[in-house]
């Protein structure tokens, strides 16, 4: 097949007069990476892989030898289309490689390659469509708060909504790189934004949300405005999340579906779930990875807090949304505290995982809690055996250092290198001393 | 009574499981020299250096990977390779759509007088050219170039990712039919593809939007079995 792949790709650089083509990967944070090479040398990445030194990306330094291999996926070649006219741009991602050739452990991708295939090898496909949140704000400056665009609220369409254009426009670009949009609208929160992506394998939408990333911020600076997917950039209002809608696939038929179930869920969707709720904090760290992502997960702005299922209750880590028309295709259940400034390689390869350890070790599915958790004291948490989530990063980072599943996953590289560089940026964060305690401290005491 | 292998190239490829004894006497009594392979890579390390005569895929004992080796040989650079395929009497379906992966097909257990004949028949027209390929596949304004890759609609070029490009050309190739998503899968993907069947579903949501509001239609769902490109042969 790959010689097809390898065809399709030199030609089509060849025939559209593709000037330079961006070689993509992403770091262990999630950061997007690019180095570009010319046409001539394409093929020869195709065969060979591009030699570059790791040492200064984050998480792909090692003591000894620095130097990996970018190998180009052709499967995901796209011509860019926000280049230049007359100088054509294209982008193809890249598994990292040593250069013996085998699979680089600090590559996040290749992370999730290997846990989408253990999956496969139980017959499953895992499918994920994330909803993600962001803000528009004007160009930031330094020392001040940022500025929305407008104070629009949930589904507003007015004037208001100054946004709307950029969001039409983003989505126009998005589906120009095979990326299909379901919904957009106005979010809760002044200025912020939601688009909703249809389902895909987990392996091209961790791909689609690193693609999507770019994508809204090209649109928007190409405007002079600023977007951004921190999860809690505005006090009093709603953070952004990444809502992940997921389920299992046996062939054509949905593992999670059962019609005879008076939920329509059958006992693999619940151990599955049972599994997100076990493993819940050991994988927090990953999903919510900055000292910020804890500023999003409190009480009070439909955020989870508590790790907890239910139907129709959005106060809980999981929500199993009715399916449209008892349709056995659309079952599914959403996961709720991600946020999009995670990395989504890591994240979605530690979800497939913790419920696929649900699956393989039958755990039980607890009791649905419909009730408003937000209302309830700690005495009657605790007697529905609902635990929370970490409360801050220090919290999940040591909750995910004795996880054998995290490590597991990860592998030794990149679970070490994450935890030291996060202890770090929380060792920061505590020696700090914000505006909060001078504004609360300086003149009472 | 054994057939001159033409001039050139003169070792024929034999991908099966294990070569059977009724093929292996056939082949040697029929005066070919042969090699039994066990995979693509296989087959191209022990490829001689003027190239394959031709091949004899045998689907009978492992059909999924003996259709991957197929689609792998026939899109591999170089000359095209002639095909003969070996499949059991309830395989045949399996031969459906597929007519671009081989030249010629035998049903087993063969009868080895038969066999031959269409062997030999199969290496004959392959000292030909390869007749005249249809480079160009148009349907209203939707015009592939199977040659450059590369696909315009009313004129305006279509960037695709090459699976795209892929289920773009089979579905335009058989315009008015319908098919599921098995076959779609199983066609344009091959078996070796792990996204499933609703990866069928993504690529023709991207594909639509890729072809624009104006052209979306040109692939139609047809509810609960699949889908259909162009117009249904049964209307007018």
């Amino acid at each position: 097949m790959l010689d097809q792949h390898r065809d399709y790709v030199l030609r089509t650089v060849e025939e559209r007069g593709v000037r330079l083509v961006r070689l993509w990967f992403t770091d262990v944070l999630g950061n997007l990476k690019s180095f570009a090479i010319s046409p001539a040398e394409l093929e020869n990445a195709l065969e060979d892989g591009m030699t570059f030194d790791g040492s200064s990306i984050d998480g792909f330094s090692r003591i000894q030898e620095s130097d990996v291999l970018a190998v180009p996926d052709p499967d995901t070649f796209e011509l860019i289309p926000w280049s230049e006219p007359g100088a054509a741009e294209a982008r193809v991602f890249c598994d990292i490689r040593s250069l013996d050739g085998a699979p680089f452990e600090g590559d996040p991708r290749q992370v999730l390659r290997r846990t989408v295939q253990a999956a496969h090898d139980r017959g499953f496909t895992f499918y994920i469509a994330p909803d993600l949140e962001f803000f528009y704000f004007e160009q930031p400056v330094e020392g001040k708060k940022p500025q929305p665009l407008d104070y629009g609220g949930y589904f507003d369409l007015t004037t208001l909504d100054a946004a709307g254009d950029l969001r039409k426009e983003t989505i126009r670009k998005l589906e120009q790189m095979s990326i299909p949009v379901e919904y957009s609208f106005h979010e809760d929160s002044p200025s912020q934004q939601e688009i909703d992506l249809r389902h895909t394998d987990a392996l091209t939408m961790a791909d689609s949300v690193m693609t999507f990333r770019l994508v809204v911020k090209e649109v928007a600076a190409s405007q002079g405005v600023h977007a951004t997917f921190m999860p809690k950039p505005l006090e009093g209002v709603q953070g952004s999340g990444m809502h992940l809608h997921m389920s299992l696939f046996r062939g054509d038929e949905n593992a999670f579906y059962d019609g005879a179930d008076p939920h329509a869920l059958s006992p693999i969707a619940k151990s599955f779930m049972a599994g997100l709720l076990v493993h819940a904090a050991e994988i927090t760290a990953i999903t919510n990875q900055t000292v910020n992502s804890y500023k999003r997960l409190v009480p009070g702005f439909e955020a989870p807090v508590h790790i907890s299922w239910a139907r129709n209750n959005r106060s809980g880590l999981i929500r199993v949304p009715i399916a449209k028309k008892g349709n056995p295709l659309a079952t599914r259940i959403e996961y709720r505290s991600p946020d999009p400034a995670c990395n989504p390689y890591l994240a979605f390869s530690l979800l497939l995982a913790a419920g696929m350890r649900g699956i393989e070790q039958g755990y039980e599915l607890p009791e649905e809690a419909d009730a408003n958790l937000f209302e309830m004291d700690d005495a009657a948490l605790a007697k529905l055996g609902i635990t929370q989530l970490p409360q801050s990063l220090s919290d999940a980072l040591r909750t995910m250092e004795r996880s054998e599943l995290v490590h597991d996953v990860l592998g030794e590289h990149i679970f070490e290198w994450f935890l030291r560089n996060k202890r770090r940026e929380w060792r920061d964060y505590k020696t700090h001393v914000s505006q909060f305690e001078l504004d609360r401290y300086l003149r009472s005491m | 009574m054994g057939a001159a292998p033409p001039l050139g190239a003169s070792m024929l490829a034999v991908f099966a499981d294990a070569v059977s004894p009724e093929l292996a006497r056939s082949l040697d009594l029929a005066g070919y020299s042969w090699k039994h392979v066990s995979s693509a890579d296989d087959a191209a390390d022990n490829e001689p250096a003027d190239g394959w005569q031709g091949a004899i895929i045998d689907c009978t004992a492992d059909a999924e990977s003996a259709w991957a080796f197929a689609r792998t040989i026939r899109k591999s650079d170089g000359s095209p390779i002639k095909v003969i395929v070996l499949v059991g009497g309830a395989q045949l379906g399996d031969l459906h759509l597929r007519d671009d992966l081989f030249d010629d097909f035998c049903l087993s257990p063969f009868h080895p007088t038969e066999f031959e004949a269409r062997l030999r028949h199969v290496l004959w027209s392959s000292g030909d050219t390869m007749g005249p390929r249809a480079d160009l596949v148009e349907y209203g304004q939707l015009v592939l170039n199977l040659e450059t890759y590369q696909a315009t609609i009313g004129g305006r070029p279509l960037d695709m990712t090459y699976m795209e490009y892929e289920l773009l050309k089979f579905l335009a190739q058989n315009p008015g039919k319908v098919f599921t998503r098995e076959i779609l899968l199983s066609r344009v993907w091959g078996y070796e593809y792990y996204g499933g069947a609703r990866t069928v579903d993504v690529h023709i949501r991207r594909l639509r939007a890729k072809l624009g509001e104006e052209h979306a239609g040109l692939i139609a769902t047809v509810r609960s079995v699949g889908y259909r490109f162009g117009q249904s042969r049964w209307s007018t």
